[in-house]
């Protein structure tokens, strides 16, 4: 279980919220409303007051790293630091049935990135997220780029996910799939979170 | 054999050469007159009162005054460091990092050169260990600031690959790896060529030095070639001290990367 408590985002009013095993929590609100700060707060990938705790385990009782490879944000555009999408997995990680359940494959792989399209490489970039098998999942629009189909297949897998027990919180601008997907939702107001300069873009 | 000494006519001499600068200056509307003027007469006193302090400090022969010039020198290069910075740290990290950089790399590059490569009587002989520390000071202040440059403003150009990494659970270190590799290269180009034109396109300052004040050439060519080893290890010493200080300081103990942490460019 995902337990946050008193969660508190620069800009953001006080979130406190649970999530258990198995079960998806659509995060929802209009751009600007402050959902990926959310998402990197619970990643622990910004410096956020209050307490998160997976099964019992509050953040700070671990190394940053350790939580971020069972706490995994994927962000909407997958940033990437080598030429071909496959120096972005780890050696001998276990590929051939995740790439096939996103209809990518070994030419994906290999090529590289820049020649890759934007779908291409949202879906390699959810692949990535997912590799390693982290117990939460925190995607931020992970459909955004792609066509129906791919969309599809990705919920799929996601759905997947949450039978084999993960959590998952989802950023989605598509109703439809949030009604598909989500068993409860959080919806962040426009309006309270005054503008900054400084802070990771929503 | 010594060196002719220089009157008071003779650098009036060279300073008339000063007056091309300021003719090429006027001719083509350059407007640098003033800062011309400006930059030879700091020179000049600049350089008189360094002859005065050293020739007070070499007939001292104290560490403690040695210490005192040394240090002022470093803090003097931790300025100039800062200053050769587009993207630094906030406040005094930058100030701090610099010094404790050139410190480090200065400091054990020159003690090792003086005390135990040429290894006068007494080691610290401040006419060793003043000269060297200058010449190392002042190429580890090259490489650092360029390794700085480099890793500073990768960090921002690069934040989401870098924080791609960290969102996969690598480590700081893991993350900037790329970046880390990098800097470094980019540090030690500048040395890498000026060892490969050493003495065939350009003869080295100190060694040009010694020879017009009278040295044997041979000689001066086995202390120039000591120089530059010493300048190697000082300038890779310095830059990697200064990458990994500077990863250590734009991100925090939870393996967040930091920007918050570096200044905003200065406008120009």
């Amino acid at each position: 279980m995902l337990r946050v408590d008193y969660l508190a985002v620069p800009g953001l009013p006080v979130l406190s919220f649970e999530v258990v095993a198995g079960e998806c929590l659509a995060v929802e609100g209009p751009s600007g409303s402050g959902k990926t700060r959310m998402l990197r707060a619970i990643a622990d990938l910004d410096p956020a007051g209050g307490y998160v705790h997976l099964d019992g385990v509050e953040r700070s009782e671990m190394r940053g790293p350790e939580w971020r490879r069972q706490v995994r944000y994927a962000s909407a555009e997958p940033a990437w630091w080598a030429a071909t999408g496959r120096q972005h997995f780890p050696r001998g990680a276990k590929l051939e049935r995740l790439l096939p359940a996103l209809a990518l494959n070994d030419l994906h792989l290999d090529r590289p990135i820049a020649e890759l399209s934007t779908g291409e490489r949202q879906r390699l970039g959810l692949a990535r997220a997912l590799v390693d098998e982290p117990r939460v999942l925190l995607l931020d629009e992970p459909t955004s780029a792609l066509d129906a189909t791919s969309a599809a297949m990705a919920e799929e897998l996601i759905k997947f996910q949450l039978l084999a027990e993960r959590i998952v919180l989802i950023v989605s601008h598509d109703a439809a799939q949030i009604e598909r997907l989500a068993h409860a939702r959080l919806q962040l107001a426009a309006g309270i979170i005054p503008h900054r300069a400084q802070g990771p873009a929503a | 054999m010594s060196a002719i000494s220089l009157t008071p006519i003779d650098l009036a001499l060279a300073a008339a050469l000063l007056i091309v600068n300021g003719a090429i200056s006027i001719a083509f509307g350059l407007r640098l007159e003033r800062s011309l003027t400006i930059a030879a007469v700091r020179m000049v006193m600049q350089l008189a009162a360094v002859g005065y302090v050293l020739k007070f400090v070499f007939a001292q022969t104290s560490p403690a005054w040695t210490a005192l010039v040394a240090l002022v020198m470093v803090l003097a290069a931790g300025i100039e460091l800062l200053q050769r910075q587009e993207r630094r740290l906030r406040g005094w990290l930058a100030y701090g990092l610099g010094n404790a950089t050139l410190l480090l790399a200065g400091g054990l590059a020159t003690l090792y050169a003086a005390a135990i490569v040429i290894g006068p009587s007494p080691w610290y002989a401040p006419r060793y260990v003043l000269p060297i520390l200058g010449m190392v000071l002042g190429n580890t202040l090259t490489s650092v600031s360029l390794a700085l440059l480099t890793l500073n403003e990768g960090a921002d150009r690069e934040r989401s690959a870098i924080e791609a990494r960290l969102a996969l659970g690598a480590t700081r270190f893991q993350a900037f790896s790329n970046l880390l590799r990098q800097s470094l290269r980019t540090a030690t180009t500048p040395l890498l060529n000026t060892m490969a034109v050493a003495g065939v396109v350009t003869l080295p300052g100190m060694m040009a030095g010694q020879i017009l004040a009278g040295s044997d050439p041979g000689e001066a060519a086995k202390y120039q070639i000591m120089i530059m080893f010493v300048l190697a290890g000082a300038s890779s010493l310095g830059a990697l001290a200064a990458v990994l200080g500077s990863v250590y300081l734009i991100t925090d103990a939870r393996h967040r990367l930091r920007l918050d942490r570096l200044a905003q460019p200065r406008k120009q």
